[in-house]
């Protein structure tokens, strides 16, 4: 157990690797309760939060899901988030380490009337099952069809009875769906889904396989791939960034930063050898320095190999290009990549 | 959970087997329950000489970068090549083929410095 963002959260309860096995082969069960839920309400909901962030929100479908980061003037990221669009209100999920500012942000700009805001951070829980057999393993305790859920959007319902927000996303690069219920019933689903499925293999999952399948699945950990310093822009965010939205916090310096392309970015990286690549190690191209690893992990569906993100300099980011990781004063070869590292067969 | 009576222990959680003038050293089954799947251990070159209680090598698991101590002083007279391939050696087999190194030891009453197997299980249980 590690204390983790003012919780106690276990990196592993029985090896990150088998964890890690358990979902890409069939489901792995996670409890995120330490994710920050904020309840959003009222009819300037949407209009507002797309003031604060870098994604659209009006144009979200009811039940729809959506990832959405939230920048600084500058921006930098203050948090990238998921909001849920149900009916007569939003769920935001805010990343733990990042909930007492957000929750400071939100509050500060909010406006006189039209939106108000209910922080649940320690109240209700969230308990994700990620795996290639979620469905079949799930299916059986919820009153919702899951095999007609499609990717990004939610449904509520119940799991064993209990009322549920039934969400089709997660963070493993794998099918599943993330269960927002009420703490107090939340280890009395854990418990039934793990007794109920432990035959067909569901394994609970820590912390450490959850940063190993992101990582494969070229996903970013606010505070390594995205940052206060790290634009999302930098962190190939990109995508997430809407530029036809008239103005929010962040467009002119992501505009900026986008139109001048000079920005040290955030890039895949293979390591040749067995030595892993770990977060800080500083990262060489032509023998001169280039930038430092942010994310470094074996990856088990990569070959088996050493694989890492890095925030290097424009020239030495593109795929193909060969670097040279610096472990303990020796030089370790790698070689860029596209991110992500992993996708799963469709 | 028991430890060889046959060997000895460093409060860094090696053990070491004396075989005249030379030992073999590893990370006990405490240890490598500890670190989690084991990735990568680098250890120190043939021919080096290391100095006992002091930092030689790394010892590596998905998640996390440990430092590797020797229980004894000497000469690395010969390292675990099959760890390269397959490290979870250490793991699977930490007394047996999960051995680290073998030290030509230069002073072998630096024993006196180290741990009998009941002493050793009353630190790891209170880790």
């Amino acid at each position: 157990m590690v204390p983790f963002a003012g919780f106690e959260m276990p990196v592993q309860y029985s090896s990150i690797l088998r964890e890690h096995d358990a979902v890409r082969r069939r489901a792995g069960l996670f409890d995120l309760s330490h994710m920050a839920q904020f309840v959003l309400s009222g009819d300037d909901v949407a209009d507002w939060a797309d003031t604060l962030t870098t994604n659209a929100v009006a144009t979200m479908k009811r039940m729809q899901a959506r990832y959405n980061i939230f920048c600084s003037e500058s921006g930098g990221a203050h948090d990238d988030t998921i909001f849920y669009r149900l009916d007569g209100r939003w769920l935001l999920v805010v990343n733990a380490g990042n909930a007492d500012k957000m929750w400071e942000h939100l509050k500060a700009n909010l406006p006189a009337s039209g939106v108000s805001l209910e922080n649940r951070h320690g109240v209700d829980a969230l308990v994700a099952i990620q795996g290639p057999r979620s469905v079949e393993m799930l299916q059986p305790h919820v009153d919702v069809d899951l095999a007609g859920l499609r990717y990004y959007f939610c449904a509520e319902g119940s799991v064993y009875g209990v009322p549920a927000v039934i969400a089709r996303t997660g963070y493993t690069g794998e099918d599943g769906f993330e269960l927002f219920v009420a703490g107090e019933h939340a280890p009395q689903i854990w418990n039934a889904l793990l007794t109920d499925r432990a035959s067909e293999g569901l394994e609970p999952c820590g912390l450490g396989s959850r940063d190993v399948l992101r990582l494969e699945a070229g996903m970013p950990l606010y505070g390594h791939e995205l940052t206060e310093e790290i634009s999302p822009v930098q962190a190939g965010l990109a995508w997430a960034i809407k530029r036809a939205k008239p103005a929010f916090l962040g467009k002119d310096a992501l505009e900026r930063q986008i139109e001048r392309d000079d920005f040290p970015r955030i890039a895949g990286l293979v390591m040749d050898g067995r030595a892993p690549a770990r977060e800080g190690y500083p990262v060489l191209f032509g023998g001169r320095a280039a930038g430092e690893i942010r994310s470094g992990s074996l990856a088990p569906s990569v070959g088996n190999k050493n694989v890492a993100t890095a925030l290097l300099a424009k020239e030495a980011a593109e795929p193909g290009s060969r670097l040279q990781v610096e472990i303990r004063g020796t030089m370790h070869d790698a070689t860029v990549v596209p991110l992500p590292f992993y996708k799963r067969a469709k | 959970m028991a430890q060889p009576e046959d060997l000895l222990y460093s409060k860094e959680h090696e053990w070491v087997k004396v075989d005249g003038d030379v030992a073999t050293i590893g990370v006990t089954d405490y240890a490598q329950s500890s670190l989690g799947d084991i990735v990568y251990v680098e250890l120190p070159k043939v021919g080096s000489a290391i100095r006992q209680f002091s930092n030689v090598g790394v010892i590596e698991s998905v998640k996390a970068v440990s430092d590797l101590f020797t229980p004894m002083s000497g000469e690395v007279v010969e390292v675990n090549a099959g760890l390269e391939g397959d490290p979870a050696a250490v793991n699977r087999d930490p007394y047996g083929s999960g051995w680290l190194m073998k030290v030509r030891l230069t002073d072998p009453g630096e024993t006196q410095n180290l741990l009998g197997a009941a002493d050793y299980d009353a630190i790891a249980q209170q880790s």
